[in-house]
């Protein structure tokens, strides 16, 4: 294709929806043209945190174990999304996750079995050699070789349509680029502090909780053609209130603190708000399923923040934490080096050690150690806080991404009053609330994010008078058609 | 059972700079690798690509020795560091190849036997041109000597007209073999430090046995195969950006193999010599100069390409600080070879003492560069990986869990 001039398929956005669009758009023969707003080392978006993608198999494959047949996932689903899913949608994604990675395979990606403390996921996950930066330099580095142009730190601001159909986009720049057709695979509204304040409102406080707020990926997400196509007409789907918040580092960076910021021995002791009070079950499941809620929890906290307080008992058993611990040899110097009023928290700490049934300690399973007559209770793995030194660890609101976006069909159109676009499409996080209207399970929104976005690249290339030569199969298979 | 780190971890080096415990010990470089050890052991990304990180994970935390031993673990291959959500411009400034390299240097110069000679380190780049001015004087001021002059008449190749052969015996095993002793002294130091017996756990003592040979094994063939510059997909490692190429480890092959074989040249010539009693020079189809001639072309193409990756390197990797010692011992690897050819095209002309005097000159200069240059780099190396195939076969005591 020529260097420059209008392409036939412009793709917005730099993460991993984007790049799956574009090269698929650019397999099928259209020229096609990356806008990136982040400048080439923040490239990536969300996408550059990532470490697995959650795979439908029947049989063991590759790095997989065993199976997870699509009854298995669609349940998993299901669960995650109290059935704020769309079936026919999710079991697009789930089929499509089954054949998808020889493709990824192929634009360079490497998977590699769990990495060490992530066994549980073995079965269901593949995870990515290097993570998702060595997963978004692969793509970047094929699309570059296939001809694809990149232009990074070129923010679009607004797009021109016109009775559905896309005509061109402008920059914030002003630069107007017009296209045969387009892909929106700019991520959510997370990064936008701004959004995220109004969006979680003010509390019976007083307080702004999203001002305390951490983002824990990229600072370009922020939302503005996502508001632009709401204002423009297009359907919508997701709560535009909610995110999915996990309890974080307080320490984490404001922006991109990504996945080594989180706490992981919750579960090993008790958490304590800024009035030295328990709040929640810290023993009610294994973490993997229950850091989710925590960020929620913590935001209802005065302050939005809290403390995990463990002792030298937890210590080798959880993952590392990437900041240290405040430590102390005694729980008043603990509480005092932390900022906590002494009386309470010492009150709280006294009465959760007295109720402790200790029994066979086990963090592997849901074991018999528990309290009693304590409120909240804490069910499982509850050892009395006893054996210096004593470490605090703080915590905050974490913001992995939003639910808000652009409905769709399985053609990954955009929709204006329920008509589909013929031109103009969107991938990823953009529309990620079609299948996972609430709630998460580890690496879907990469198996969301690679399904449409090349769907979304085919179907672009298509409307631009391109056929995609080996596309069509697999499509027919995932939508079970 | 709590984790045999606990008594350690009162004493961790804190990860974010508040200067507690130990860390006062820990030199400004060898912090910084603890303190991206710690960001890697909560992310753990990279842990497919090398040894490195599965070493990591067995750890909480990072002490001057474990530092040690990561450091000459790293082979500089990059990936981590274009795969790293953390690299600069990440406030987390995170630069795993960078921050080994700094402290991988510095290792030889602490190992280093005599201690003071490590010293050389700081200026390798300049020791090594030392040297080699030096080595290159000493033979053709020793040529005019001992014949008379530089430019002669042809003497078929006889080069112990030039200089006895028992003088050369002399002076290149003693040269060689101190080189060997400083290596061995030094190596030795660095195990102890890394491998201290005291730490070793009574249970895993079985386990160190059983795990000795096939463990050995493991290692030469990790050294053999240049294995963790595949990147652990065996596409290769990084040069110039985030792509894969496993020319530098071809190259390195070329190197390895061709100082190998020169090496063997030698020996089989001074068996010849020794033993059966068959002089230099010898024919072109015989085996001390079929193996020179394999060796030496390994030794020209390999530095040859290694020079040409290293200029062309993503500055971030390694540390720009070595561009000395790194391309000083690359340049006199091709010189050993280049003068070795021309001896070899050469000897049989007016100008043999010459070349002999200055072939023998870089020989002599890597010899002595040897224990205190880049050299240390493959015996370090190879300890690390020798630890590192050890130790992974015992039991991990740690048992983090979950997400
Ligand atoms: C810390 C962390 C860890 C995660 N781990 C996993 C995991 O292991 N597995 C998993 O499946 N999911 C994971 N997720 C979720 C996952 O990141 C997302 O589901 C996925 O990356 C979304 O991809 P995307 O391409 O839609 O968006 P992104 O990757 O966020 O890409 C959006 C892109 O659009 C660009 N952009 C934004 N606005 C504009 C504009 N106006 N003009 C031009 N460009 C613009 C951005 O710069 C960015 O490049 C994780 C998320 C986080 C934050
Ligand atoms: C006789 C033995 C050896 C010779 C002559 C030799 C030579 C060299 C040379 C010239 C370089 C290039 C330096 C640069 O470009 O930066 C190099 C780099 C390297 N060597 Fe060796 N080497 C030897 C043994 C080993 C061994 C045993 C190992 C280990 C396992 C090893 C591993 C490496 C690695 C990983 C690099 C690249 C890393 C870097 O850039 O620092 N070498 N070697
Ligand atoms: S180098 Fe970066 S991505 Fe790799 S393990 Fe370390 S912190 Fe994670
Ligand atoms: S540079 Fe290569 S060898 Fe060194 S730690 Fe990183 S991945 Fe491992």
């Amino acid at each position: 294709m020529s260097s420059s001039g209008d392409p036939d398929v412009l793709v917005i956005g730099g993460g991993n929806a984007a790049l799956c669009a574009a090269l698929m758009a650019r397999e099928a023969g259209a020229s096609v043209l990356i806008l990136e707003s982040a400048p080439r080392a923040w490239r990536g978006g969300n996408s550059m945190h990532v470490r697995n993608l959650r795979c439908m198999h029947d049989a063991p494959q590759d790095v997989l174990v065993e199976a997870y047949p699509e009854e298995e996932f669609w349940q998993d689903l299901l669960k995650v999304t109290g059935g704020l899913t769309n079936e026919g949608l999710a079991r697009l994604v789930i089929r499509h996750s089954s054949r998808c990675r020889p493709w990824m395979r192929r634009h360079g990606v490497h998977f590699q079995p769990p990495l060490s403390g992530a066994l549980h996921v073995a079965r269901t996950n593949a995870f990515f050699m290097g993570g998702g930066k060595a997963l978004v330099n692969a793509y970047y580095r094929s699309a570059r070789n296939l001809g694809v142009r990149i232009r990074y730190e070129t923010p679009v601001k607004s797009l021109e349509i016109a009775d559905g159909r896309f005509k061109a986009a402008i920059t914030e720049a002003g630069e107007r680029i017009t296209a045969k057709s387009c892909v929106l695979a700019c991520g959510g509204f997370e990064s936008n502090l701004e959004w995220q304040r109004e969006a979680w409102g003010q509390n019976e406080r007083g307080e702004w909780p999203a001002e305390n707020f951490l983002i824990r990926g990229t600072r370009y997400n922020q939302g503005v053609l996502l508001k632009f196509m709401i204002d423009a007409g297009a359907d919508t789907i997701g709560d535009p209130t909610q995110a999915h918040c996990v309890a974080i580092d307080a320490r984490a960076p404001l922006y991109d603190g990504g996945i080594c910021t989180r706490i992981d021995c919750v579960s090993l002791g008790v958490v304590v708000n800024r009035d030295g009070q328990r709040f929640y079950d810290e023993g009610e499941d294994f973490w993997p399923k229950r850091y989710a809620i925590w960020g929620r929890l913590v935001a209802q906290q005065p302050g939005q923040t809290a403390w995990s307080i463990i002792d030298r008992k937890a210590v080798g058993r959880f993952m590392p934490p990437v900041f240290e611990g405040t430590r102390a040899g005694t729980l008043e110097d603990l509480a005092q080096k932390i900022g906590l009023d002494p009386v309470p928290f010492m009150d709280t700490m006294r009465a959760y050690n007295t109720a402790c049934r200790v029994g066979t300690f086990d963090h592997t399973t849901l074991d018999d150690c528990h309290t009693e007559e304590l409120s909240p209770a804490k069910t499982h793995w509850a050892l009395p806080i006893d054996a210096p030194p004593f470490y605090a660890y703080p915590l905050r609101p974490g913001i992995t991404f939003t639910y808000l976006g652009m409905r769709t069909d399985r053609t990954a159109a955009v929709h204006f009053g329920g008509a589909p676009s013929v031109n103009l499409f969107a991938a990823g996080e953009m529309m990620a609330g079609n299948v996972l209207g609430k709630g998460y399970t580890a690496g879907v929104g990469m198996s969301i994010g690679t399904a449409f976005g090349r769907i979304a690249g085919v179907n672009a290339a298509q409307s631009a008078g391109f056929a995609h030569p080996e596309f069509k199969e697999e499509f027919a298979y995932a939508a079970a058609l | 059972m709590p984790p045999r780190s606990d008594q350690a971890v009162i004493e961790t080096p804190p990860a974010c700079g508040d200067a507690l415990g130990l860390a006062a010990m820990l030199t400004a470089s060898e912090q910084d690798v603890a303190r991206m050890m710690q960001i890697c052991n909560a992310c753990r990304y990279c842990e497919g690509f090398c040894a490195v990180f599965p070493a990591m994970t067995r750890r909480l935390e990072f002490g001057k020795a474990d530092v040690h031993y990561l450091a000459n673990l790293c082979h500089n291959c990059g990936a981590c560091l274009h795969a790293c959500q953390y690299a600069p411009p990440h406030e987390f400034a995170v630069n795993v190849p960078q921050a080994m390299a700094k402290v991988r240097v510095q290792t030889y110069q602490d190992y280093a036997w005599p201690r003071a000679m490590g010293q050389l380190y700081r200026r390798a780049g300049l020791s090594v041109a030392l040297a080699l001015a030096g080595g290159l004087s000493l033979f053709m001021v020793l040529a005019v000597a001992m014949s008379g002059r530089l430019i002669h008449q042809p003497l078929a190749g006889n080069f112990y007209a030039i200089f006895p052969h028992n003088f050369l015996a002399v002076v290149f095993s003693s040269v060689f073999l101190f080189a060997i002793l400083a290596l061995c002294i030094g190596v030795t130091r660095f195990w102890r430090e890394v491998s201290p017996t005291r730490d070793v756990v009574s249970e895993d003592r079985f386990a160190i046995a059983a795990a000795r040979l096939p463990a050995t094994a493991e290692a030469v063939s990790d050294v053999a195969t240049l294995r963790y510059l595949g990147g652990g997909h065996g596409e290769g490692c990084n040069e110039e950006d985030d792509g894969f190429t496993l020319l530098r480890r071809y190259f390195h092959q070329f190197t390895l193999y061709g100082f190998l074989l020169c090496f063997a040249a030698t020996s089989v010539a001074t068996l010849y010599h020794y033993l059966f009693g068959w002089e230099a020079p010898y024919p072109w189809i015989s085996l001390p100069v079929i193996l020179g001639s394999l060796g030496g072309a390994g030794l020209l193409l390999g530095p040859a390409g290694l020079l040409w990756l290293n200029l062309r390197r993503d500055p971030q990797h390694g540390d720009s600080a070595q561009h000395g010692m790194d391309r000083g011992f690359i340049a006199l690897l091709f010189l050993i070879s280049a003068t070795g050819f021309a001896l070899l095209v050469l000897r049989d002309t007016r100008f043999m003492a010459l070349w002999l005097a200055i072939h023998l000159g870089t020989v002599m200069a890597l010899f002595l560069t040897m224990p205190y240059g880049k050299f240390a780099h493959g015996v370090f190396r190879s300890a690390a990986l020798l630890k590192y195939t050890i130790e992974k076969r015992l039991p991990n005591r740690l048992a983090s869990g979950g997400e």
